[in-house]
């Protein structure tokens, strides 16, 4: 091979013409002032809108400062790098001011007064009142909920990992991933057309805990699955090369062994069907009232609540909504953390 | 077939173990194990009985309601199927339904990606973990949640957004805005783009995260930029997971019921304009109606909750085969 | 073209972690310099800081001068982007990009730097592949994704895609490590025709590979677990191998440690 020509190198400076480390942020401090001033000059009112230019000025303009100092490539990687940040930091706004708004409007009237009290004597629009009877409602859909689809999500889980081989566990997988999209209110259709339009039930707790197994039942078997997954094989053979049986196997060498993730799953799966407002819109009707019974008659529930507030539309039910927005997100986080803590306390011993 | 002809599970063999595959095959002689065997096969099959019966009863009221509908179910632009005689069809619905979705998908798409890039490329490291962290925590906020907070909060803040898009746009006649309160379905893309996010960026990060370091050094060895490397070896490595990760989303943008019901102020007609009010989505029109529906009413939104159903299945669907054709990807390169 | 390398007084951190000390050589252009010395002693590190990769590690830092004839690398003004495209990389394992063809693999490189005319292009991808000895072999299958090729193959790929840019110092950090007899016979082969051209250094843990494709060698040890790596001495490869002037280096080289 000889010497190649070079006709296609390009001048092998390894020196490029750098703009500074504080450069960007000059840039972004510009553009910000530069676009409230346009905002202001223009008598703009959205925040939203000057924010929208500044970060408009902030990504042209560094792009071509860098153009015509470092060249078309610095640019680029600049302009990508900024898009980047200005993506984040516009994504941030609303979900920020989620929170903030949650927390700000909901700690008005939260307190145990709200939390152990129903709606019972209040009328919609004036202050006053509470979500015991929600809170209560929630608790026991949930609660039942969580009853039935713990056994048959871990029991098909169990099935499709140590047994499921053939035709019967590829279709028991496939219809799980199925079923992992079904859209809530289609399960609330569901139950609705089953259980009360052909059956001729009343609307209850218990329907809307049905409706909530299913969406509930293939987020366990998922996770239960992949927990069980984990579970290295030796530890099965060497319980079966010493004569268990292989049920016995499962329930006290696999299940320990994976008990902290299957926790962890399930207390997922609970903090995801907590929070689902429509299938129990179609099916527990909603009260006032406190009823403990979940079998018999309407029951109210927490996001229930919060839509029922909501479209009350006084002063009143926006605070009470907020309220009850602030404790159904505590409730999810407090689960998410929870399980999440079980996850890694737990992770050493099974996720070698 | 005679299992019990095997051999039982006597004292260990010192020689090669029975590969795992026989273990069904040896383990039903006990009642103990049959009972447990029987026991999860059951479970397993009430899953699929499960799912025959969602689709065997919806299609069946859905049936009643199509019988009787004297409008064309699929292009009827009429809600009325109380009235003598009914008269409905779903076309506004999945106009609404697929144009708020795709309006959230345009924007929360680049924008999640952004973000996942972000976390793994660009934030600094201390803040990278802890962004990521809380960004699955906002995945798991209720919708009802996001509903108030679109309803609430972003409504109020929309108008100025909205006049801006009349000034400059108004001319495509898309984004053309008469003054009605900003509850549209473009509003309502809005919301749905802020609440799939935080979905579509978990997924993102997982893949960007799982790019093997080699094939970034490898670009970067050859004097790539920041932004080269991951035009280069990043973002291809990751296309089909962000594509997968765009149809849960999407899934989920789909079937949103409440935040929908909470934002849109719904009527039974098909704007030109995405800034005007009105229209609907599947999901939203089955919460909104299903109070004051009589029974044929409640047959006729089952028969559109069968049509999202079916539509919800079909992008899940592609979601998996995405999925599962990256699995035979990445394993031929392992 | 091939450049000389002049490294004084160089130290490299993980943190706060100094992971090789004050190493100080020169690396002589159009010949081979190998690197040895046992696992963890600095010596893929201090290679890395050649082309200025160590510092994309989290927590990489450097400070010492490297001259690639009479630029400072860790000089102010120095574009660590541009250093990569003039001091060439090759991997421990194969690493083409796994979405990309043969060709465009090759490719990838020039692409970086500005559009070339197809026929341009044609004419390094098939130069490089011919520099890489792989030409042969996959002039057939230019566009089919550079991940089916063999393992050698792909490594020899790798080394296309390197010097299609043509570089100026070409790095190696172990290229046979995860590779079979043959294959490895076959880089070392070429390791030897690319020394006509480019400035080359190896790093390597099989001595006698130093000993075959090397013009000088160069000891790396470091004095315990958790102490940084050193120099311990660079000479002919000749000499290392029959009389280093070190007795550690000897020591080495016998199998009685490492």
């Amino acid at each position: 091979m000889t010497h190649a020509t070079h006709d296609v190198r390009p001048s092998g400076s390894l020196r490029g013409a750098t703009l500074p480390k504080w450069f960007p942020w000059a840039v972004a401090g510009a553009s910000a002032a530069l676009g409230y001033g346009i905002s202001a000059a223009a008598g703009l009112h959205s925040d939203i809108q000057w924010a929208l230019i500044a970060a408009l000025l902030f990504v042209g303009g560094s792009f071509a400062v860098s153009a015509k100092v470092e060249g078309r490539r610095q640019a680029r990687d600049r302009t990508a790098t900024s898009l980047v940040w200005v993506a984040f930091l516009l994504a941030v706004i609303p979900l920020a001011s989620l929170t903030w708004e949650t927390v700000k409007r909901g700690i008005e009237v939260l307190d145990g007064y709200f939390l152990t009290h129903s709606m019972g004597v209040v009328a919609d629009t004036e202050p006053g009142g509470g979500i015991y009877h929600a809170l209560l409602g929630t608790l026991e859909q949930v609660g039942l909920a969580t009853a039935i689809s713990v056994p048959v999500g871990v029991l098909t889980a169990i099935y499709l990992v140590e047994y499921g081989r053939g035709r019967l566990a590829k279709a028991v997988t496939f219809f799980v991933d199925v079923m992992t999209g079904i859209p809530s209110i289609v399960a609330g259709l569901f139950v609705l057309s089953l259980w009360i339009l052909i059956l001729g039930m009343g609307y209850s707790g218990f329907a809307g805990s049905m409706a909530l197994s299913i969406l509930m039942i293939p987020v366990v078997v998922r996770s239960t699955e992949e927990m069980l997954k984990l579970v290295p094989n030796e530890l099965r053979e060497a319980s079966l090369a010493l004569g268990v049986p292989k049920w016995r196997t499962i329930l006290k060498v696999v299940l320990p062994t994976s008990v902290g993730g299957i926790t962890t799953g399930v207390m997922l799966a609970i903090a995801r069907i907590t929070g689902e407002t429509a299938p129990v819109l179609l099916l527990v009707w909603g009260t006032n009232f406190i009823n403990a019974n979940p079998f018999q008659d309407p029951q109210a529930s927490l996001p229930m609540y919060i839509y029922l507030q909501y479209t009350n539309g006084s002063e009143a039910a926006y605070d009470r909504a907020w309220a009850a927005a602030l404790t159904l997100i505590a409730f999810i986080m407090i689960l998410n953390l929870v399980a999440r803590g079980i996850a890694r306390w737990k992770a050493p011993k099974t996720g070698r | 077939m005679d299992t019990t002809t095997q051999k039982p599970a006597a004292p260990p063999a010192p020689g090669p173990a029975a590969p795992p595959d026989t273990r069904a095959a040896r383990g039903v002689t006990r009642p103990g194990d049959r009972i447990f065997l029987g026991l999860s096969r059951g479970s397993g099959i009430l899953v699929l009985v499960l799912m025959a019966a969602i689709a065997a009863f919806l299609t069946y009221r859905a049936s009643l309601a199509i019988s009787q509908d004297e409008a064309n179910f699929f292009t009827s632009f009429e809600w009325n199927p109380s009235g003598s005689p009914p008269e409905f069809g779903i076309a506004v619905l999945a106009f609404g339904t697929v144009v708020s979705s795709i309006v959230a998908m345009v924007i929360a798409v680049p924008v999640a990606v952004a973000i996942a890039l972000f976390i793994t490329h660009y934030a600094p490291r201390r803040l990278g973990g802890p962004i990521g962290y809380v960004i699955d925590l906002l995945a798991a906020v209720p919708s009802i949640v996001y509903g108030l907070w679109g309803a609430l909060v972003l409504v109020p803040h929309l108008d100025g957004l909205y006049g801006w898009l009349d000034d400059h746009l108004g001319w495509t006649g898309i984004l053309e805005w008469n003054d009605g309160a900003p509850r549209s379905l473009f509003t309502v893309g809005i919301l749905l783009a802020v609440m799939i996010l935080p979905i579509i960026t978990n997924v993102s990060r997982e893949v960007f995260r799982q790019v093997p370091r080699m094939h970034e050094e490898a670009a970067l060895a050859l004097g790539a930029t920041r932004w080269e490397v991951i035009r280069m070896s990043v973002l291809p490595f990751g296309r089909s997971g962000v594509i997968s990760a765009s149809m849960l989303g999407l899934g989920r943008a789909l079937g949103e019921t409440m935040a929908v019901a909470m934002v849109l102020s719904p009527s039974f007609t098909i704007n030109a304009s995405l800034l005007d009010p009105g229209g609907g989505t599947f999901a939203q029109n089955i919460a909104s109606k299903f109070n004051e529906a009589t029974e044929m009413g409640r047959d006729a939104l089952i028969a559109s909750g069968l049509v999202l159903f079916v539509i919800t299945l079909l992008v899940n669907g592609a979601a998996r085969l995405i999925i599962a054709r990256r699995k035979d990807y990445s394993g031929a390169n392992a | 073209m091939a450049k000389r390398i002049d490294v004084s007084g160089l130290n490299a951190y993980y943190g706060s972690f100094l992971a090789i000390e004050d190493i100080s050589m020169t690396v002589e252009p159009r010949s081979v310099t190998a690197f040895i010395g046992p696992s963890g002693c600095g010596k893929s590190t201090f290679l890395r800081t050649l082309n200025r990769m160590h510092e994309v590690t989290p927590g990489g830092r450097v400070d010492g001068k490297v001259m690639l004839d009479d630029e400072n690398l860790y000089g102010a003004g120095i574009d660590p982007v541009a250093v990569r495209r003039e001091v060439g990389m090759v991997f421990q394992r194969p690493n083409p990009f796994p979405t990309m063809s043969v060709y465009d693999n090759v490719a990838a490189g020039l692409r970086l730097n500005g559009t070339y005319k197809k026929s341009q292009l044609d004419d390094v991808v098939e130069r490089s592949l011919r520099g890489a000895n792989l030409w042969n072999e996959v002039k057939d299958r230019l566009n089919k994704p550079g991940s089916g090729l063999s393992g050698g193959q792909q490594q020899r790929l790798c080394i296309a895609r390197a010097i299609a840019v043509e570089p100026n110092v070409l790095l190696m950090d172990e290229p046979c490590s995860a590779l079979d007899p043959i294959s490895t016979l076959a880089i070392e082969d070429l390791i030897g025709e690319l020394k006509e051209r480019f400035t080359i250094v190896i790093v390597t843990h099989n001595m006698q590979q130093a000993a075959r494709v090397s013009d000088r060698t160069a000891f790396f040890n470091l004095a315990a677990v958790g102490k940084p790596g050193r120099l311990i001495e660079i000479d002919e490869t000749e000499r290392i191998f029959s009389n280093p002037s070190v007795q550690a280096t000897e020591d080495y080289i016998s199998g009685r440690f490492g």
